[in-house]
């Protein structure tokens, strides 16, 4: 531990002096003056010093509270003593979060029953939950770093809309099609990805959602281009409509019709399907073909000469994980009734990589708090709709600096010897490709 | 035949300010061997910055156009660099030495707050500029009355690229910072080892980068007469393959590949459609890293175990 001289006052007032240029600089013409075309279409601008000074004088301020921190917190060792049995105690309860939120997520439709909004957003949360499950198979897993998951959820969600609204295909029909033709195309890009590694399969993946969505937005004859497809129906509960008609659930059941038994079944339905894909995932790991996703990870030239087939493993690893999107599309399409190209932008393929990195890749319980916690996040700054993008940015990026190896670093590892031991994630490379 | 010669001019202007963005990529990627997401964004804000300091000098009367434009090149590249020095700051070198998934995604949590920093402080809407520089030379005029023309603006974008280029190759090939950056290249730790300053090095690769990128930006504002918040995202990526056909790491090669997806975009969008230029290009990325994962004019990397 270095114990050298504590810079003084003057130091951190040199460097915060020096951060404020910066900012004077960087903002000078971006905050400072702002442009906006008139009515004649010529350009008038106007300047807004207050703004700047308002940015210069918080950064000023706040790189000396960062620097004070640095200062107070950094030299302390962060290794602290904790008694055997509250170490012990504290384990249990990590190994209770997990089955206890589950009980919980079960109760959430009993619970917050008349809470609409809540019902809405977990909702939400889940589809974000099943989405990071399955892209956790292709990065997290196999550790092929795809830029491109949203390409399936939005191949999913217009497979099941496209087939609904021309063919008047139920739910449960297009449910598993739009899974296969996810995964179909999964496999489809696999092929030229196989020969890549790293940064390019990333950006490969990256070009493919683009081109889908491109695809989406121009064929206009099939997809409707940028107006989407409208007056997609509404799932039904194996073969019985959720309406407030003669052969609705409720009238079966002599119950009174309320839309929230629509909702409820959503939630389940989604929850179930987050399910499938987490047991679908923890299953496949046990198996040979999830040994070998993980080998691959680790290693992609060792496993080849260990003699596994590189080509089948990583094609069944982006099939797995665009089948799990697939469905997570077809879900959408069926809770929104209507979807657009907006929905499948790369924001999205970044959001949902950004759960399942923060979650700490490979933990299935990670992605599910990172999905909470990123999903949860962003709706508190639903007011501020401005500056959301901003914000999320930003955490992305002090989210990284601060833990880069996700929220939770740790994970269960597939085989053990006698007793469960977790892995540290900083023993595993993931993302390597 | 004279449709396609004025789609060849128009092609290799384009290619130009490719290839100026790609430059940035590549730099990047050979030293510090990640792809800098950010790089379209800040091509971008290089833009916005030539458009208000335009129109600053515009209101202030002044009206020599080369004097307008080598204060605008000079204050926009200025700017501009001090951005990619911050973003090499804060989302960047704290992750030098993490695994390398962490300093991707800062890089993409890094393009987003440029792009909404961008919207926030400009507006979403897109900003449009009269022409500036009118004018030029007809070529040739064809038969049916389909005249070639170069413009002036065009002349300006090539020339300025081609003097760049020329300097930044003699920066790196004869100076003390370009033999640090090949050396850091090579590799970092022997470099330090040797007494080369690895941290400044990249600083300035990341500095050097983005004023190129401004240029791009400037070129792109006079050329096309417009920017707006999201010009960053798609440009970054046909950057990105033109570095990627050219080979990764050679400056050359970014040059050639942005010159090639220029002329194959404008080519492409002259004789097929418009809607689906973007989709050639990006399918070009994909054909190009199958049948030739090095690139054009890059080397094949050698798997160590």
């Amino acid at each position: 531990m270095q114990t050298s001289r504590a810079p003084g006052a003057a130091f951190i007032f040199k460097k915060a002096l020096i951060s404020a240029l910066v900012a004077l600089v960087l903002f000078s013409l971006m905050i400072g003056v702002r442009t906006e075309a008139g009515s004649d279409g010529q350009l008038t601008y106007w300047t807004r010093f207050g703004d700047l000074a308002a940015m210069v004088g918080t950064v000023f301020g706040g790189s000396i509270v960062v620097e004070l921190l640095r200062q107070w917190w950094g030299p302390v060792e962060t290794v602290r003593v904790i008694p055997a049995s509250v170490q012990s105690t504290l384990s249990f309860a990590g190994r209770m979060v997990a089955p206890v939120l589950l009980i919980f997520t079960f109760l959430v439709p009993v619970l917050f029953y008349n809470e609409r909004y809540i019902l809405d957003l977990a909702i939400l949360v889940l589809t974000y939950v099943m989405l990071g499950w399955g892209l956790n198979v292709v990065v997290g897993l196999a550790g092929l770093l795809d830029l491109g998951y949203v390409a399936f959820y939005a191949v999913g969600a217009y497979s099941y809309a496209l087939l609904a609204t021309n063919f008047g295909l139920s739910f449960w029909v297009c449910l598993p099609l739009a899974g296969i033709l996810a995964a179909f195309w999964g496999v489809l890009l696999g092929f030229p990805v196989l020969r890549l590694r790293g940064d390019y399969l990333a950006i490969v993946t990256l070009a493919f959602g683009e081109i889908i969505r491109l695809v989406i937005i121009n064929w206009q004859d099939l997809t409707g281009g940028p107006n989407g497809v409208t007056g997609i129906p509404r799932p039904t509960m194996f073969g019985i409509p959720l309406t407030n008609d003669d052969n609705g659930l409720a009238a079966l059941l002599g119950i009174e019709y309320s839309p929230t038994h629509r909702i409820v079944f959503l939630f389940y339905l989604i929850l179930a399907l987050a399910l499938l894909t987490n047991w679908v995932t923890i299953r496949l790991r046990r198996l040979p073909i999830g040994r070998a996703w993980e080998a691959l990870r680790e290693d992609e030239v060792a496993c080849r000469a260990l003699g596994i087939n590189t080509t089948t493993t990583k094609l069944t690893a982006f099939a797995t994980g665009a089948m799990f999107g697939g469905f997570a599309g077809a879900f959408f399409a069926t809770r929104q009734g209507f979807i657009s190209p907006e929905s499948f932008t790369f924001h999205e393929s970044a959001l949902v990589l950004a759960i399942v990195v923060l979650g700490g890749m490979g933990s299935q319980l990670g992605v599910a708090l990172a999905a909470l916690a990123m999903i949860g996040g962003f709706e508190l700054f639903r007011g501020l709709d401005q500056y959301r993008m901003l914000v999320f940015g930003m955490a992305m990026v002090l989210l990284m600096i601060w833990r880069p190896r996700g929220l939770i670093g740790h994970r269960a590892p597939t085989v053990f010897l006698k007793h469960n031991q977790a892995i540290s994630s900083d023993l595993v490379k993931e993302g390597h490709g | 035949m004279d449709y396609f010669a004025q789609q060849l001019i128009n092609g290799l202007v384009l290619g130009s300010i490719y290839g100026l963005i790609a430059i940035g990529y590549t730099m990047v990627y050979g030293i510090v061997g990640m792809i800098n997401f950010a790089h379209g964004d800040i091509f971008m804000i290089g833009g916005f910055i030539a458009l208000i300091t335009f129109l600053i000098l515009v209101s202030f009367g002044l009206t020599a156009i080369p004097l307008i434009l080598l204060i605008v090149l000079l204050v926009s590249m200025a700017i501009t660099a001090l951005y990619g020095w911050t973003v090499e700051r804060i989302a960047y070198r704290p992750l030098r030495h993490s695994f390398r998934l962490a300093p991707m995604l800062s890089a993409i949590g890094m393009s987003f707050v440029l792009t909404n920093y961008s919207q926030v402080a400009q507006g979403a809407r897109v900003k449009p500029v009269p022409p500036i520089i009118t004018g030029g030379y007809t070529l040739h005029e064809g038969a049916e009355g389909f005249v070639v023309q170069l413009s002036n603006i065009q002349i300006i974008v090539v020339i300025t690229t081609i003097v760049l280029l020329a300097l930044f190759t003699w920066l790196v090939s004869r100076t003390r910072l370009g033999r640090d950056m090949r050396a850091c290249e090579q590799d970092q730790t022997m470099a330090a080892l040797l007494g080369v300053d690895v941290d400044r090095t990249i600083s300035m690769t990341f500095v050097i980068g983005a004023a190129l990128a401004a240029v791009a930006g400037m070129m792109y504002l006079l050329y096309y007469g417009l920017v707006d918040f999201f010009m960053g995202f798609v440009a970054g990526i046909k950057a990105f393959t033109a570095a990627v056909l050219g080979g990764i790491g050679s400056l050359p090669g970014a040059m050639l590949g942005g010159l090639l997806i220029g002329l194959i975009e404008t080519l492409w969008s002259a004789y097929f459609s418009v809607e689906y230029k973007d989709v050639a290009a990006f399918s070009i990325l994909i054909v190009v890293l199958v049948f030739l994962p090095t690139g054009l004019l890059g080397r094949p990397e050698v798997e160590k175990v």
